[in-house]
């Protein structure tokens, strides 16, 4: 579904030859890591073994190079200036559009919204969808496993609105319960949103047939991808959801840019989300009629450089395929999962049929910050604490975990080395 | 660079793993909640105060080897003492997990609580630390709410 970068695709492929296998699935990752300088870096003396990536991921070097390329060279506002700059920062941000577009396999650019992140693309369908859509008695259903930021702006929308938040539970392994969520489904549910990928158990939700069965009813849904984006393929299109959101930072490129897909007719049906330069086509003092689509969304100077580099990095991304991408992280988590397994006292929170590369931990009776420190001592960067989604620790009945997550420039050899070093947490315990 | 063992000393591992005053105190006459969103840390404090003395102490809740061992060791130092000797022991622990008691022979005067003075080279942890004794000076001022480190 990706059409672009095919140039890195061949040079990986050369290089892969002489690496002679030592990548599995044919991945070399010993050359990618070479795309990320911050992985040089040395942590307390020790070599830095960075498992935060579903907090934020490292970036590489041509997404780097991007950004300064673009301050040096285009820098300017756009979709207003007659000047060659603002023309070339305005081709270059419209550009980008078209490469997420290609990306998620969206019918048409309008349909691409950029925003904050994943959390603005949230509030504004909760903010503007909700204004239009949602009335008294009206039921929104979220799940179980989802991130603060799928809880809170449909708390808050059903407040205001006295409509209903319906919650779909989940089972011992952490996997929803799809017949719980088709009694959930009623003539009064309006919308249906669900994580893609959950951030703290590593849970891929059913999310084709959690869609298909909320249409059925007359629902729209709303997937939230943070975590499932720079980690698999996504295609909107066979989806068939409403609303998709992702945030840049969590697939390589910058902070402070995230993408809100919609459908092309729901989103010129909602209201504007915040208003001011570029949402508009003409204002008087009387009346203002709003900009077409996608513009309507993007009220103010958006985050131009960051856009700019997202597009670098979907690129990147792409030269190197979605698919080897989840292919080769499947193969990083069943060997995690293996070697964090053989720790004595270890339990792993969240254990579904269908996971990504997340795993989250206990350790005996060792609270998981002190898991954290010990562990940071050795290079070793993890996530502590409730990631955000303290409606799942509730339901595992742990205060918080430790989790490890991963991406497609880490190694088995860093997992031995997690493994390793939770060994001497259990000593500095006592506990080995 | 600071060593681990700076942070987590015998004393702290050992209130981590019996702390003491570890109870629901029935005749308490003040209570405070105590919570680190950070890491989840939450604890209960239970106060007898009689006249101006701390009678008694004890505390419930969960949390990591930090707060535990430092609300384990804060209990069995302030019971007994006056409510004023409380508040100025906030103050000295305060400017020690802070980096700006430093003085040895200060040091010195807190006992077994030097054992904390680690942290300060764990900025992460040092709120793991203060919580007990933020919660303690909550309990005493009679605040009802629960009171966060954030």
């Amino acid at each position: 579904m990706n059409r672009q970068g095919n140039k890195m695709v061949s040079s990986m492929v050369n290089e892969k030859a002489k690496s002679g296998g030592k990548g599995t699935l044919d991945f070399d990752v010993e050359r990618i890591r070479k795309d990320f300088p911050i992985l040089q870096t040395k942590v307390h003396g020790k070599p830095l073994v960075y498992l935060d990536n579903a907090a934020t991921t490292q970036k590489p070097k041509t997404v780097i190079d991007t950004l300064v390329r673009y301050y040096t060279t285009i820098n300017a506002n756009i979709h207003r200036g007659v000047h060659h700059l603002s023309e070339k920062a305005t081709a270059d941000y419209e550009e980008s559009r078209k490469k997420v577009k290609r990306f998620l396999n969206a019918a048409k650019t309008e349909e691409i919204i950029f925003v904050r992140g994943a959390t603005e693309g949230i509030n504004l369908v909760a903010h503007s969808f909700g204004k239009k859509f949602i009335q008294k008695g009206d039921e929104i259903i979220i799940s179980h496993i989802e991130h603060h930021s799928n809880i809170v702006p449909w708390q808050i929308l059903c407040a205001e609105k006295e409509a209903k938040l319906k919650v779909i539970p989940v089972n011992h392994r952490g996997e929803l319960i799809l017949e719980e969520y088709e009694k959930l489904l009623s003539p009064r549910t309006k919308l249906v949103s669900v994580g893609h990928v959950s951030n703290s158990i590593g849970t891929i939700n059913p999310i084709k047939k959690i869609i298909a069965r909320a249409h059925k009813t007359g629902a729209y849904v709303l997937i939230d991808g943070a975590q499932a984006v720079p980690h698999m393929p996504v295609d909107v299109a066979d989806l068939d959801c409403d609303f998709y959101v992702f945030s840049s930072h969590k697939i390589y490129g910058p902070t402070g840019v995230g993408v809100l897909y919609g459908k092309e007719q729901l989103l010129n049906e909602m209201p504007p989300y915040q208003s001011g330069g570029d949402m508009i086509s003409f204002v008087t003092f009387e009346k203002t009629h709003y900009n077409t689509l996608p513009f309507k969304f993007e009220a103010g100077t958006p985050n131009i450089a960051g856009i700019v580099v997202l597009g670098a990095v979907l690129d990147y991304v792409s030269s190197i395929g979605m698919e080897r991408i989840a292919a080769y992280e499947q193969d990083l988590l069943a060997y995690a999962t293996k070697r964090l397994t053989e720790v004595e006292d270890l339990r792993i929170i969240g254990t579904a049929k269908e996971k990504a590369a997340i795993v989250s931990f206990t350790l005996g009776d060792i609270h998981a910050h002190d898991v954290g420190t010990i562990l940071d001592r050795e290079g070793i960067a993890i996530r502590t604490g409730h990631h955000c989604a303290m409606p799942v620790m509730e339901r595992f009945g742990v205060p918080a975990t430790a989790r490890a997550s991963f991406a497609f420039y880490n190694t088995k050899g860093e997992i031995d080395a997690l493994a390793e070093a939770l060994k001497k947490v259990k000593k500095v315990f006592g506990h080995g | 660079m600071a060593d681990l063992r700076d942070l987590y000393q015998e004393v702290i591992l050992e209130h981590n793993n019996k702390p003491r005053n570890f109870k629901v105190l029935a005749d308490a006459n003040r209570k405070a909640e105590g919570y680190n969103p950070l890491c989840g840390d939450r604890l209960v404090l239970f106060v007898k105060v009689d006249g101006d003395t701390i009678q008694d102490i004890s505390f419930q809740g969960s949390g990591c080897a930090i707060s535990k061992a430092s609300t384990s060791m804060m209990t069995s130092t302030v019971k007994g003492k006056t409510v004023a000797e409380a508040s100025q022991l906030f103050e000295k622990i305060h400017g020690m997990l802070s980096g700006q008691l430093t003085s040895p022979v200060e040091l010195e005067k807190l006992g077994k609580l030097q054992a904390l003075a680690g942290v300060c080279e764990f900025p992460a942890r040092v709120k793991c630390a203060s919580l007990a004794w933020h919660t303690l000076k909550s309990a005493l001022e009679n605040k009802s709410n629960a009171i966060s480190t954030e």
